[in-house]
């Protein structure tokens, strides 16, 4: 079951990643990162059935900072929007040399 | 968990496996934000199923409870807050070079997982120990003992951390007036 929950896992992180890279949409890019964080968590309650339940109190701590980034990550999405009239990620490119 | 399970377990295991990896798939291949939050949910109830077959009920609840519901309300609320969905948002994918980008990023990273997989894993406790820890003390006691013993500072030094979030969210958040200072 090990086996076959990191495979799971490896495939997931992978979707979030090929997402993060291919999406504009910064709402979006930010739902593929809750994806990434997601397939983390099912490795880590995986690997707690061969090393014990230390790894389920590491999934509660992501998903207490997972709440936190999507709280402070969305007002930042909303504050650039005000300020942008826009969430695509092209258009917000002050920082690009 | 016991270590020789009934086939009807495994199999249940990989249905949901693939579930969150055909959802996970329509997820970042959907053009509207809201289909794509919803098929993001599916992936998420499917990780909770997933996280019950292997003795973590508590964490499959907090799952549910936490990631299914809040945090994907709050990207929901977001969303129709921002009123997304016109043509000019919606239309939002890369150029075929990110694409290509992107697919060798992710086959490089995919083999590179699927080959540390392969490594052995030498079991600290042993098979159907955390089942029959279960069996006795209930679901949350497990993680309830490390959280309160070895991870107290971490417990505490995260309840900071929230505060932190929510005073920042406000502060992002508030629209400024022409009354405000500075």
């Amino acid at each position: 079951m090990l086996a076959e929950a990191l495979f799971f896992s490896a495939v997931l992180f992978t979707i979030g990643v090929v997402g993060v890279l291919t999406r504009r949409n910064a709402i979006i890019v930010f739902m593929c990162v809750e994806l990434m964080l997601n397939a983390v968590n099912l490795t880590f309650v995986a690997f707690s059935q061969v090393y014990g339940a230390g790894g389920q109190v590491f999934v509660f701590f992501v998903m207490t900072v997972a709440a936190a980034e999507a709280a402070v990550g969305l007002a930042i999405i909303i504050a650039l929007f005000r300020h942008r009239q826009t969430v695509n990620l092209q258009n917000v490119n002050l920082l690009k040399g | 968990m016991e270590p020789n399970l009934p086939l009807f377990y495994t199999f249940n295991f990989y249905v949901f496996g693939i579930v969150a990896i055909v959802a996970a798939l329509l997820f970042v291949t959907r053009k509207s934000p809201v289909a794509a939050a919803m098929w993001l949910v599916i992936t998420m109830f499917a990780l909770a199923a997933m996280y019950v077959m292997l003795d973590a009920q508590f964490i499959g609840a907090i799952q549910v409870l936490v990631y299914a519901g809040a945090i994907m309300v709050v990207f929901l609320f977001v969303i129709m807050l921002l009123n997304l969905g016109h043509p000019s948002e919606i239309a939002d994918a890369r150029g075929r070079a990110w694409r290509l980008v992107a697919g060798a990023v992710g086959v490089a990273m995919l083999a590179q997982i699927l080959a540390l997989r392969r490594t052995h894993v030498q079991p600290r406790i042993p098979p159907g120990y955390l089942a029959r820890q279960i069996e006795y003390t209930g679901v949350i006691a497990p993680v309830a003992g490390p959280l309160f013993n070895e991870y107290l500072l971490a417990f505490e030094v995260t309840s900071v951390l929230l505060l932190a979030a929510v005073v920042g969210a406000v502060v992002l958040g508030r629209r400024r007036t022409a009354t405000d200072a500075g």
